[in-house]
């Protein structure tokens, strides 16, 4: 066993462990801490697949998160007032319905987002995800039907079969399950013929074309792939907060997703749960500490760039086998 | 629609177009220069108006508060240079956009320090205050007037620098081939600081002259960040000329496509859903023209040649 299954392991019992505990203490709020950990460890996994696997440095994820969010918040509002959505469709308040949902939407938007923006590359792209991640987040701000500005409040948080999900527990296994079903089927992916393709693709662009493999489209279905995987996160983010908002859509949020894929490690299996306890972590300690935490949280990020390569991981694991 | 009010649209247009120009003139030359992507440029931006304001309450001059914007907002941008931006130009741009981001945490909550969370206001100077008659019956701030003024100036005098002086060839010969002035003995390292005090300075300077239209606060500089992103993306990376033009492009677009398009969609649809979807298409409209500029031009209108 490499160090860095041994890492990935205790991350993954730690995660499972601490609310547990927690939950047996009577400790509520640290269930609803692990479950945003959880969540945001998902959304990042998402971005891992297109930045980490692709070398696509999409600047917009915040958008899909935001779609996703969006998605269980409309639906939970039709389907708690009874009214249809559109030609007589009826909202839901069913996760996996609003999951699915928020999957398909994502995948066309991140389909139309992405046949644009991969005509291009490097600093164009990052410039041109942003932008159109902007282009959601003010349509949100200026479309009063959902909320606008204010956003939206689901007001019961959305029902799993045969589970109570208002429990903190249950709710946090559920987040749980998900990420870990994500985690394998991005083991699987990297493994795969798919994905050796799209890390040739970032390691070599103009070697995988002369073997006769288009990058356009692989990159393509990684963007999208990677979008939906997002948008689930968001959903349940939404369920977490039981309160959506256009702030879910802004490009903090597309840094902060960025950032907590390079705090764990680029590309690594678990660097998204790892960067994202760290994230969780500090925002909740500096928190307690400072109204400005997000100084400190600058500086802390600033000096990972310029010194730690390789992320938490990367100092805990050894460094990264691949380029 | 009048004529007088579509007149007002179209210099509030081309005011937002040339206060872009100057965040986007500054951005495009460091990415042009030393291929760097600088997400802290708002952050530049706000410097630049705190400073102006800060100042102007202290002496009262707006005039002295303008030459503090320039003056922190270069300090604050060969700083950062020297400190954090020299140690990215190797680097892929994953690690510029995060460094870049940190920076931005860094400047706007320490700016929450030490001035709070309450916007500041800035005065227009008594010299440009009141209006002026505009053809067809309309009324004019000769404030905006004198930013369009302001703006044109720095064109052209960034024209005359960049094309005409011996510190503009240094920048247009880092440009081509940073080894190959660095080894005509350059200073290119200088130079390199010199560019981001450059760029940062009209960041400020624009920070402080739009400060005086709207409130002075935290993350002032971001949307209009994202606009410039925009700018540079049409106008292609790294040209001046291409920012320039895609300035005016976005200003305009957006303020009369916010001004004209309800009134188009008005025409189709009942009064309550033209005014719900006019402003939800209005305030997409940029980015649409940026995507359609982008499928017929991937590297934007005026891509540099190199590269």
């Amino acid at each position: 066993m490499t160090r860095e299954n041994l890492v990935n392991i205790l991350l993954a019992v730690a995660l499972l462990a601490a609310p547990l505990a927690a939950n047996a203490l009577g400790q509520a709020f640290y269930v609803t801490l692990a479950t945003r950990i959880a969540i945001l460890a998902l959304a990042a996994l998402g971005l891992n697949l297109a930045l980490g696997l692709g070398g696509l440095v999409s600047f917009g994820h915040a958008a899909f998160f935001g779609i996703g969010g969006y998605a269980a918040g409309i639906l939970a509002a039709h389907g708690f007032s009874g009214e249809p959505i559109l030609f007589g469709l009826p909202g839901t308040v069913q996760m996996p319905v609003i999951w699915l949902v928020a999957v398909f939407t994502a995948a066309v938007v991140a389909l139309l987002i992405g046949a644009i923006s991969l005509r291009t590359s490097g600093v164009y792209f990052i410039m041109i995800t942003l932008a159109f991640a902007q282009m959601v987040y003010y349509f949100a701000v200026s479309w009063p039907a959902y909320g606008g500005e204010d956003g939206l409040s689901v007001l019961v948080r959305n029902q799993f079969p045969g589970l109570n999900t208002m429990v903190p527990l249950n709710f946090f296994l559920i987040c749980y399950v998900i990420l870990l079903v994500a985690i394998a089927l991005f083991a699987l992916i990297r493994a795969s013929r798919f994905g050796a393709a799209l890390q040739a693709a970032r390691q070599n662009e103009i070697r995988v074309a002369t073997i006769g493999i288009g990058p356009f489209r692989i990159r393509l279905t990684a963007f999208v792939l990677s979008a939906t995987i997002t948008a689930l996160a968001g959903a349940l983010y939404a369920d977490l907060n039981r309160f959506v908002s256009p702030s879910m859509l802004s490009w903090h949020m597309s840094g902060e997703l960025i950032v907590l894929v390079i705090l764990g490690g680029v590309g690594r299996l678990f660097g998204p749960v790892a960067g994202a306890a760290l994230y969780v972590a500090f925002e909740f300690a500096l928190g307690s500490l400072t109204e400005y935490w997000q100084f400190v949280l600058g500086l802390i990020l600033l000096g990972t760039v310029l010194f730690v390569r390789g992320g938490l991981l990367g100092l805990f694991a050894g460094k990264a086998r691949h380029g | 629609m009048t004529f007088a009010l579509a007149l007002e649209q179209l210099l509030n247009g081309l005011q937002l177009g040339v206060m872009l120009f100057l965040m986007a003139a500054g951005l495009t030359l460091i990415f042009g220069v030393m291929g760097l992507i600088n997400l802290a440029h708002g952050s530049l931006y706000m410097v630049g108006a705190f400073a102006c304001a800060a100042v102007a309450a202290w002496t009262g001059s707006f005039w002295l508060g303008l030459a503090a914007s320039l003056a922190c907002a270069a300090a604050a941008g060969a700083v950062v240079e020297l400190v954090v931006i020299r140690r990215l130009y190797d680097r892929d741009h994953l690690d510029q956009v995060l460094a870049t981001f940190a920076l931005i945490l860094i400047f706007s909550e320490g700016t929450r320090w030490l001035f709070g969370s309450f916007p500041l206001y800035l005065d227009i100077p008594p010299l440009l205050q009141g209006a002026v008659q505009l053809p067809g019956g309309g009324e004019y701030p000769i404030y905006r007037l004198a930013i369009i003024a302001i703006g044109a100036l720095v064109a052209v005098g960034l024209y005359v620098l960049i094309g005409r002086t011996r510190l503009g060839m240094r920048i247009r010969a880092g440009e081509s081939d940073r080894e190959m002035i660095g080894a005509l003995g350059v200073d290119i390292r200088t130079l390199y600081t010199v560019v981001f005090a450059l760029g940062s300075a009209l960041a400020g300077l624009s920070g402080a002259l739009v400060g005086a239209t709207q409130s002075v606060q935290v993350g002032m500089g971001e949307p209009i960040l994202i606009l410039c992103f925009v700018v540079i993306v049409i106008g292609g990376i790294g040209s001046i000329k291409g920012a320039l033009l895609g300035a005016l492009l976005v200003g305009i677009c957006d303020t009369m496509g916010r001004f004209l398009l309800p009134q188009l969609i008005a025409l189709l649809l009942p009064p309550a859903q033209a005014g719900m979807v006019g402003g939800a298409v209005s305030s997409m409209l940029i980015y649409v023209v940026m995507a359609l500029v982008l499928a017929v031009k991937p590297r934007g209108l005026f891509p540099p040649a190199h590269v």
